[in-house]
């Protein structure tokens, strides 16, 4: 209560004395004559001056924050691909830093140079070809090296990836991840929205079409929808009574459900024991465990909005849209262990992010990444990190 | 009534204070109308900023400015609500790009400049103009409510990318308030039209005798040239916002597939989220430009005036202007790389993208050649003039690393393009406006602004605008993405990033507190010079163009006899061999003198 009453008292003492200046600005503008919009030569060469300072704190401050931040923020790109792209930041870096310094400190040295001078007169100079056509050409040959090389390397990040790609997908909801490795046969199962279950007695979350996940789907539909009709043959009876709007809700609902039990059953006609085969050694995992020099291939799905799944440290980033497949590819080339070497942070770690918005506890989605060798990764399946898709057949 | 009917009576009418001050015809009017209302919002929108920047440089921490402005239901114990943040955000960036920066600036600046540089009596149509503003005024209040309802403002970011805008159990946000949010922007839309086509008609139809389309002010061909844009781009943004409603409202799936929100799964198929992004940045890109073009125009001839010295290359910054608004069509891509579209689409837009940076460039060296060897003065317009080249070169050249997809992988999303497109459009723009209203506050208001408040405003707005968004480049070059409630997920993994953003952080936010806080002087100029400024002379810059043969006193009609004639093009400063270092547009040309 006393701060607001002192924060009161400050902010009316301040206003008063504002008043008051001001009133004795219009007075001595008006004894001296003065108009706003004359030149003060005092106060025009401090605008000068002023000119010349903040070019000397804003490109001090850059050149400092360039060393103390420039190269700390991230580590050494540990991808194959990442190392290009780190290649060409480096380019890019030069060339856009080689224009900000000079553009910024001609305007500003020029603004102090030429600053408003009574014996001199403006040089009339409405324009001139040759200077146009040069800095029209420069840039234009400049962004023609930036095009080149940027396609280049863009064209190598998205290419095809090579046959010993091995394919892993990850699946986004809100908030988490999870990674779905193809197993020996390298191939992922098929997948179908309308099987994502997490129905207990045969959880499903990736929905994972195999003729048994289809069947348990129909059940779990099934026993829905009966518990639902029981729902509202006892309000037919009298037995309860809901309100009209969650009556009508009920009855829509159960609607949609027998039409989606309509969808799912046409699947068990169009998928047969051999998409089983291809699902049966599919595993998933709540972490994502990588071999070093092993290309992956990243099929990206979401199940509920688009989410994006970014990996700062392999310089890679694709996004998850719900109804679509996305890809993405890279090669590690840095095990966790050999990058908390390069950090001289044991605690490093790799990590996947979201990186598009997608509610509320968007900044909480993440998983963790491993970059390990190959036995290092056998090790970990046999430690228990890792599901079968269709462990729970049986 | 049309300009013609004007012609033979531009005298003073008698009008009711309903008639002059709120339901105004006149497009000076008008012009005020839509600069106190972006000024309002411009206010809200900073405050917004500043609760979140809060969040961001102290998370977590009780924080009474949050429950002075939230209260317990969205800062509990003054700790911002997660749901909130993402709120204050989206609102944030939509009423700066669509309310401020596209409403405020075109509409107080074409309206007032317009009819005025092109001698004009008003607007081609003074009443569709009228419902311009109070569209625009409708759909302020409507932006505004919808923060106070109770489940919240909209929160999937100014993109509103669906399903998260379409599904109210993915967000909270995404229910009544998204619906006023689409409704708002439909409204804002028509407003935006209504102006375009005005402005567009007006610039081709009633230019005075002699105005040749060459000897138009750059201001004028920037705002022509933006209401074509707008008039091109803002229809495929309704098409875009009705289309999402329906997909809200009747269950339709334009942009929905095969999706479950919460344990329900939903029958809506067949959509494609990527076909909103592609109609959204359709105008989302040239948006960018609707916002820019505007800012530059007003600085080219702030610039030239102040420098005592013509534009150096008009016909090149026309060319330029034109260039730039053919390009912002065929780049929207470039927000698009990492959506999963054919990498060969995404080379296509790197290249038609970077290509903008020459009309850029063009631009950029001209108002420097301007400067070179010109005879400065330093008026609070001409540093913000000078602070807009700044920024529009320092965001620009980020611009470059963003186009370029190989590059944006690893920036997307990131603190890095919020740092690029604050600098080069928020920034440039904003810095554009200030410019405008410091130069042309004697057209408005028949008073001058106090010049030293406006210099104390300048250099304290400059640094603190610089101090929030420089060292914002490198928090993004960490991989910090934007809205982030806090970054807590890093101490998971780097320890040592995590306290470098942290540092960048805090400084951010100071920045930006004291930047908020700054504009005060502003405010406090403006208002303070409407009712006690000096009384200012006819054409007190000393410039070359038709507004300054108005008299101070508004005219309905703007000029009391007849219209002026014009004989040359509005950049004779310092012309050798002539009595002034100035020539108004009016004055014939002498014999044996060049043109231009």
């Amino acid at each position: 209560m006393e701060m607001k009453l002192i924060v009161l008292v400050v902010i009316v003492l301040v206003a008063i004395a504002v008043a008051q200046l001001m009133r004795v600005y219009e007075l001595t503008s008006k004894i001296r004559n003065r108009r706003e919009e004359d030149i003060d030569l005092r106060v025009n060469n401090i605008n000068a001056m002023m000119m010349i300072a903040f070019l000397a704190v804003f490109f001090g401050s850059a050149v400092y924050m360039l060393f103390k931040y420039g190269n700390g923020m991230l580590p050494e790109a540990a991808s194959i691909h990442g190392q290009d792209v780190d290649w060409l930041f480096n380019i890019n870096w030069v060339i856009v830093f080689t224009v900000f310094f000079i553009v910024n400190g001609v305007l500003f040295v020029f603004a102090y140079k030429y600053a408003y001078d009574p014996n001199r007169t403006a040089y009339y100079f409405p324009h001139d070809n040759k200077l146009e056509m040069l800095w029209t050409v420069v840039p234009a040959g400049a962004l023609a090296v930036i095009i080149i090389l940027g396609l280049m390397t863009w064209n190598k990040i998205t290419g095809k990836p090579s046959e010993n790609a091995v394919v892993v997908e990850l699946y986004a909801e809100q908030f988490n991840w999870t990674a779905r490795y193809s197993g020996d046969d390298n191939k992922l199962g098929y997948a179908d929205y309308k099987l994502v279950t997490t129905w207990s007695a045969n959880p499903n979350p990736l929905g994972v079409i195999t003729t048994n996940n289809i069947e348990w789907r129909l059940k779990e539909l099934d026993s829905t929808i009966n518990a639902m009709h029981t729902d509202l043959a006892k309000e037919e009876n009298l037995e309860v009574v809901y309100s009209v709007a969650s009556l009508e809700k009920m009855r829509k609902k159960v609607e949609k459900l027998e039409r989606i039990r309509e969808r799912v059953a046409l699947m068990q006609t169009n998928y047969t024991d051999s998409t089983d085969v291809i699902a049966a050694d599919d595993f998933i995992a709540k972490e994502l465990f990588l071999i070093k020099d092993q290309e992956y291939q990243f099929i990206m799905r979401s199940r509920d909005v688009i989410h994006s799944a970014y990996f700062p440290h392999f310089r890679a980033q694709m996004n998850c849209v719900p109804g679509q497949r996305t890809k993405l590819k890279f090669t590690p080339i840095f095990t966790t262990a050999e990058m908390r070497e390069k950090t001289g942070n044991p605690e490093f770690n790799y990590i996947l992010m979201c990186n598009k918005i997608c509610g509320e506890s968007h900044s909480n989605m993440k998983m963790s990444v491993v970059v390990g060798t190959a036995e290092e990764f056998k090790k970990w399946q046999e430690e228990g990190n890792t599901s079968l898709v269709v462990a729970s057949v049986n | 009534m049309s300009a013609a009917a004007h012609t033979d009576h531009g005298h003073h009418h008698k009008e009711s204070f309903i008639t002059k001050y709120i339901f105004s015809q006149d497009h000076k009017m008008i012009g005020k109308q839509f600069l106190v209302t972006a000024i309002f919002m411009a206010v809200v929108a900073v405050i917004l900023s500043i609760l979140f920047r809060i969040q961001l440089g102290w998370p977590g921490e009780s924080n009474s400015v949050l429950s002075f402005f939230l209260g317990d239901t969205w800062a509990p114990n003054g700790i911002l609500h997660r749901g909130m943040y993402l709120g204050l955000v989206t609102i944030h960036g939509t009423i700066m790009v669509f309310f401020v920066l596209t409403g405020g600036l075109s509409g107080t600046f074409s309206n007032l400049l317009i009819p005025l540089q092109c001698g004009a009596r008003d607007m081609a149509s003074g009443l569709l103009n009228m419902i311009s503003y109070w569209l625009f005024f409708l759909s302020s209040v409507i932006m505004l409510y919808s923060m106070f309802i109770e489940t919240g403002p909209a929160s999937a970011g100014w993109t509103i990318y669906p399903p998260l805008s379409v599904y109210e159990e993915t967000i909270q946000g995404s229910g009544a308030g998204m619906t006023l949010w689409l409704l708002s922007m439909t409204i804002f839309v028509a407003s935006s039209l209504l102006g375009s086509l005005n402005y567009i008609v007006t610039v081709l139809n009633l230019r005075t005798k002699g105005m040749k389309m060459t000897r138009l002010p750059l201001t004028i061909w920037a705002f022509f040239v933006t209401a074509i844009i707008g008039v091109l781009s803002f229809p495929v943004l309704v098409s875009c916002v009705v289309l999402l409603m329906m997909d809200r409202l009747l269950g339709t799936s334009f942009y929905v597939n095969d999706a479950i929100v919460g344990s329900e799964i939903l029958e809506q198929s067949g959509g494609s989220p990527i076909l909103f992004e592609h109609l959204f940045w359709f105008l989302g890109h040239p948006e960018v430009y609707i916002v820019l073009l505007p800012a530059l125009g007003l600085t080219s001839e702030i610039v030239a005036n102040n420098s005592r010295k013509p534009i150096f290359g008009y016909r090149a910054m026309i060319g330029s202007i034109l260039a730039i608004a053919f390009l912002s069509f065929i780049v929207w891509g470039h927000h698009m790389f990492i959506t999963g579209m054919n990498p060969f689409l995404g080379g296509v837009f790197v290249f038609t993208t970077l290509l903008i940076a020459i009309p850029s460039a063009v631009k950029s060296f001209n108002y420097l050649t301007t400067l070179w060897r010109g005879n400065i003065r330093f008026t609070p317009a001409m540093l913000f003039s000078i602070g807009l080249v700044s920024s529009f070169v320092t965001g620009g050249i980020t611009g470059v690393i963003l186009a370029d997809s190989a590059l944006d992988i690893q920036v997307h999303d990131t603190y890095f393009v919020v740092a690029h497109f604050h600098v080069v459009m928020g920034l440039s723009a904003i810095f554009g406006m200030f410019a405008g209203v410091y130069h042309w506050f004697p057209k408005m208001y028949g008073r001058m602004m106090n010049s030293k408040l406006g210099m104390v405003h300048f250099w304290l707005t400059l640094i603190c605008a610089y101090g929030v968004f420089f060292p914002m480049h490198f928090v993004g070059i960490g991989g910090a993405p934007r809205r982030y409630y806090d970054y807590s997920v890093y101490t998971g993994f780097d320890n040592a990033q995590y306290e470098m953003i942290m540092d960048l952080n805090v400084i951010i936010s100071i920045f930006a507190i004291l930047g908020g806080l700054v504009q005060v002087i502003f405010i406090f100029n403006v208002f303070y010079s409407i009712r006690r400024g000096q009384v200012a002379t006819q054409n007190p810059w000393k410039g070359c163009s038709l507004e300054w043969t108005t008299p101070v006193e508004h005219v309905h009609g703007n000029w009391p006899g007849a219209i002026p004639e014009v004989h040359r093009w509005p950049y004779d400063y310092s012309k050798p061999g002539m009595d002034e270092d100035f020539v108004l547009q009016t004055v014939p040309v002498r014999d044996g003198e060049e043109e231009h």
